[in-house]
């Protein structure tokens, strides 16, 4: 037999194990602004509910000396700040998340950083916690950046808070400041839809009040940070509970199983159930719940299941499967609150990638409402978003999908933006309502269409997208290949960007935001074209690859052939045509592409013309010929 | 995941099984990597769940320095056989013809060439675009700030100060050709959580974990199995048999024993409860400085 465990205590492990699994469960984070202490705090929580091991500690005394800001005490905070760029600047910088559990519940800790920058990892931390603990320096009460944390935290639905203010010893434990930080925050704090918001003062450095009663703060009736961690009724996550489920992965083992798998993302279901799929409108009911672990009669909101229905019907990653009664919005456009996470700015137009539960689809921003000023939370217009702003916007969708408000449902009422070239997470959006215009506009089917009316030309449309620098030779050579074209009888039309400019896009500037709307234009006007049955010669600077994606991708596949007009910036500006390099030069104009204003060269052109070697008569022979090799110019040969 | 309606266990289980699903799904040529531990257990286990009735759509990939216990190979094998799976090894073959050893070269240069080398070797041979893994946040604090889906770039480093931000359950696992991702299902287990899972679930481990009569030998105040013939006693040093087990699993001369009795499941969570020091400890590349496990995860190792 053993001698450390012997029968007695084997008891009580089958009690303890018993008493945790009934444990519940608590996600919050610690938010506030920089040096108010948040690191310390965790470190404090952890030390005091004996989660530290003393290896751990051990190693954190060596660290405290090496790295360590409260002097001859070891520095609690090194215990959380786990990166080596952390530990020498003494800062948070990314989210930290860290585990601890006393004998009612089992805690896991979002540590977000406070420096401004870093906001977006504050975000992070939000989003999946029940509840913010906000903290203040005594000393400082209520900073730009603690409101800024109370707002994020109310958008992203953290429905309680509470305001920590630390530090208390370094104002005497004055009861008179405490009330002074808590009449301002109660105020400040009344505008947002928070059920509980707790204000407890604190010395997470010396562990007043976070899980042991202070004598120092005798006049503090309220409870413990702990003791309000542990008693905290959090209720439910999701306002409505109505059944959701994204389907993630069609489960086909063999020719007799189909089914489908996923994570139950509100509400419930039961077999036999009748379900819609919401984008298609197809209906079916439950025939079985399957799990490893045996088939179950009814699967409820935070399972992972895989259903199976009782008739074929088509159903891929990225549907969702509701109850008939209670089906979620789908439409290709929405209005979402966004927070803006990307270093590069997000510009109206440009297009994205939009992730909502388990379905990908193309999204750009249609229109910016307004901007949210998160200090005063006023509205301004904008026109394009910078690295964590906030703004109400409109989105348009490549595709309808399903989606619910984000205040009925968090799973399938968020999403996030993807930049389509660095394939970074760039924001996180809210949806607030879906916008029925999409769905009232339908398209109206016509008799006559692009091949019947091409077939009559005796040629295949296309859009011949010529980019390159301002002077570039561009025009000059979509001039002549227009020439030569018509000279075989073919219909052609030019969108030239100077004379563009002068009509249909003549309220536009020379911005980002403008360029990016140009070139939409532009691209749209040329899909009409191409849709008539043209061939479509663009010559536009069109300098940013995101724009060009944008315009192909608004064309069928194989309509669309990228020209690189390839001159070197040098010889551009040596030709000059007219005057604007010298202009740019002098100052006299800004956001010059090639001067003050980047030029993105294509990756993988359909057509590359080097200029310098060559006449525009050649280059243009040059495209001519290729529109014969790939079938664009019909039958007879010219 | 509505935490609030299903106890702490099922919640964890619930969340793991929604990421392995994702990367299975998102990803065109995604494989496991099986350490033979109680993690790999668990994730392994938590795989045969996500896609039950089929079988997990990736193969297992583990990476063998050579200097396992015997006893994991063994375990490994049997685990591969009962379910059906597909297992790929690799070894750092120019590593095992220069002798590579955890003794002659030191346990850092070691860990390097036979265990980050041969992984990201592994993970370029096959052209893998993501690569589960079975560490958790509560192991060591620079995985404490690892995203459930974890960018790598072509040369598999890390950036740990340019992560993606990763909100709600969304996860991004776009990458560019080359460039991969490392998938972490179990991020929220702490090491309790791992036994309690096993014990309730009644997950087959390595029988190392459980106490038994075993040849160790005392080095620098650790205790270490002598598991076959290539370990090189230094003078004075005396192999003893003792009752040990072991908390982690790794490379045998670089992993420490700890004496205990415990030769149940229930005997290990009951020690668990009262042990004062944490499982990494046990394992002897981490000791060299505070950081030095973000370094190796800057250069690729898991």
């Amino acid at each position: 037999m053993n001698e450390i465990a012997p029968v007695a205590e084997a008891f009580d492990l089958s009690q303890y194990i018993s008493s945790q699994e009934n444990k519940s469960f608590l996600r919050f984070l610690t938010c506030g602004s920089v040096d108010d202490g948040k690191s310390t705090l965790i470190g404090r929580l952890l030390y005091d509910t004996k989660l530290i091991f003393e290896d751990q500690l051990a190693a954190l005394e060596k660290d405290s000396r090496k790295h360590g800001t409260v002097s001859d005490d070891i520095d609690l905070a090194l215990l959380v700040d786990g990166l080596e760029a952390e530990r020498e600047q003494g800062i948070t910088i990314d989210v930290a998340y860290r585990f601890f559990s006393t004998d009612k519940r089992k805690f896991i800790v979002a540590d977000t950083p406070g420096h401004e920058q870093y906001t977006r990892n504050m975000a992070t931390g939000a989003s999946t916690a029940d509840l913010a603990i906000l903290l203040v320096d005594a000393r400082n009460g209520l900073l730009t950046q603690t409101r800024r944390h109370a707002f994020i935290a109310s958008l992203l639905g953290v429905r309680n808070v509470v305001l920590a203010i630390n530090k208390i010893d370094l104002v005497d434990f004055d009861q008179t400041r405490f009330e002074e930080i808590k009449a301002e925050f109660e105020t400040f704090s009344s505008g947002f839809d928070f059920d509980s918001c707790e204000v407890i003062p604190l010395s997470a450095r010396f562990g007043d009040n976070v899980t042991n009663r202070s004598e120092k703060l005798s006049w503090f009736k309220g409870p413990t940070l702990l003791e309000h961690l542990e008693q905290i009724d959090i209720g439910s996550k999701h306002h409505s509970s109505e059944f959701r489920f994204p389907v993630q992965w069609v489960n086909r083992p063999n020719l007799d199983f189909r089914g489908f798998s996923g994570t139950v993302r509100g509400g419930a279901i039961n077999v036999g159930d009748e379900i819609v799929v919401a984008q298609s409108g197809k209906t079916s009911h439950i025939d079985k719940i399957v799990t490893m672990d045996g088939d179950l009669i009814s699967a409820k909101d935070g399972q992972s299941v895989t259903l199976t229905l009782k008739d074929e019907i088509d159903i891929s990653r990225g549907d969702v499967i509701a109850p008939v009664h209670s089906r979620p919005d789908v439409s290709d456009q929405f209005a979402a609150h966004l927070i803006w996470m990307s270093e590069d700015a997000m510009l109206p137009g440009r297009p994205y990638l939009l992730k909502c539960g388990t379905r990908t689809v193309g999204a750009s921003v249609t229109e910016i409402k307004h901007k949210i000023d998160v200090n005063t939370f006023d509205h301004h217009a904008a026109k394009q978003l910078e690295l964590n702003e906030i703004a109400f916007c409109n989105l348009a969708l490549s595709e309808r999908i399903a989606f619910d408000p984000y205040e009925a449902n968090k799973d399938t009422g968020s999403f996030i933006l993807i930049d389509r070239m660095t394939n970074e997470t760039v924001a996180a959006g809210l949806i607030w309502f879906g916008l029925r215009r999409a769905t009232n506009v339908h398209l109206q089917a016509l008799d006559v269409d692009k091949a019947s009316r091409s077939a009559l030309k005796n040629q295949k449309p296309v859009v011949l997208w010529f980019t390159g620098l301002s002077g570039s030779g561009k025009s000059t050579v979509a001039n002549a290949v227009e020439r030569k074209l018509h000279g075989l009888g073919r219909h052609t039309y030019i969108l030239d960007g100077d004379n563009v400019r002068h009509g249909l896009n003549k309220d536009l500037g020379f911005t980002d935001v403008d360029r990016v709307e140009n070139i939409r234009r532009v691209a749209e006007t040329s899909k009409l074209f191409v849709d008539a049955g043209m061939i479509t010669l663009v010559s536009f600077i069109s300098p940013f690859k995101a724009e060009r994606r944008l315009a192909r991708e608004l064309m069928d596949a194989g309509e669309f052939y990228e020209i690189f007009v390839d001159t070197p910036l040098a010889d551009c500006e040596s030709r000059d045509p007219k005057g604007l390099y010298a202009k740019a030069r002098r100052g006299e104009i800004s956001n010059f592409t090639g001067v003050d204003s980047a030029y993105e060269a294509p990756e993988n052109p359909e057509i590359h013309l080097k200029t310098t070697a060559k006449t525009a008569e050649a280059l243009a022979d040059e495209i001519v010929e290729r529109l014969l090799t790939d079938g664009f110019l019909g039958q007879n040969k010219p | 995941m509505d935490n609030h309606s299903q106890s702490h266990l099922k919640g964890l289980e619930n969340e793991s099984i929604h990421i392995i699903r994702e990367v299975a799904a998102e990803f065109e040529n995604p494989v496991m990597l099986y350490s033979i531990g109680k993690d790999s257990a668990v994730m392994l286990h938590l795989a045969l769940k996500a896609f039950y009735p089929s079988k997990p759509p990736f193969p297992l990939l583990h990476v063998d320095t050579t200097w396992k216990f015997k006893e994991m190979i063994l375990f490994r094998d049997q685990t591969v056989k009962k379910h059906g799976l597909d297992l790929i090894v690799h070894r750092n073959e120019e590593g095992v013809k220069n002798n590579i050893n955890p003794f002659d070269h030191g346990s850092s240069n070691y860990t390097h060439e036979m265990k980050t080398e041969a992984l990201k070797d592994a993970l370029t041979k096959y052209g893998f675009d993501a690569a589960f893994g079975g560490a958790r946040r509560d192991e060591e604090k620079s995985r404490a700030k690892e995203r459930v889906f974890s960018f790598r770039s072509s040369t598999h480093g890390w950036d740990p100060k340019n992560q993606r931000p990763e909100l709600w359950s969304l996860y991004n696992g776009r990458t560019g050709k080359g460039e991969s991702i490392r998938a972490f299902p179990l991020s929220n287990w702490t090491e309790l959580d791992i036994w309690q899972y096993i014990l309730s679930e009644g997950i087959d481990i390595v029988p190392l974990y459980f106490s038994k009569e075993r040849p160790v030998v005392e080095r620098d105040g650790t205790l270490l199995m002598l598991d076959d013939d290539r370990f090189p006693l230094r003078e004075g040093e005396k192999v003893e048999q003792k009752q040990v087990r072991f908390r982690t699993l790794g490379c045998y001369p670089l992993t420490g024993a700890v004496e205990s009795s415990a030769d149940t499941l229930e005997g290990i969570v009951s020690e668990m409860l009262v042990a004062r020091t944490s499982e990494r400890s046990g394992r002897l590349i981490d000791h060299d400085s505070s950081g030095s496990m973000e370094k190796k995860k800057r250069e690729g190792y898991f």
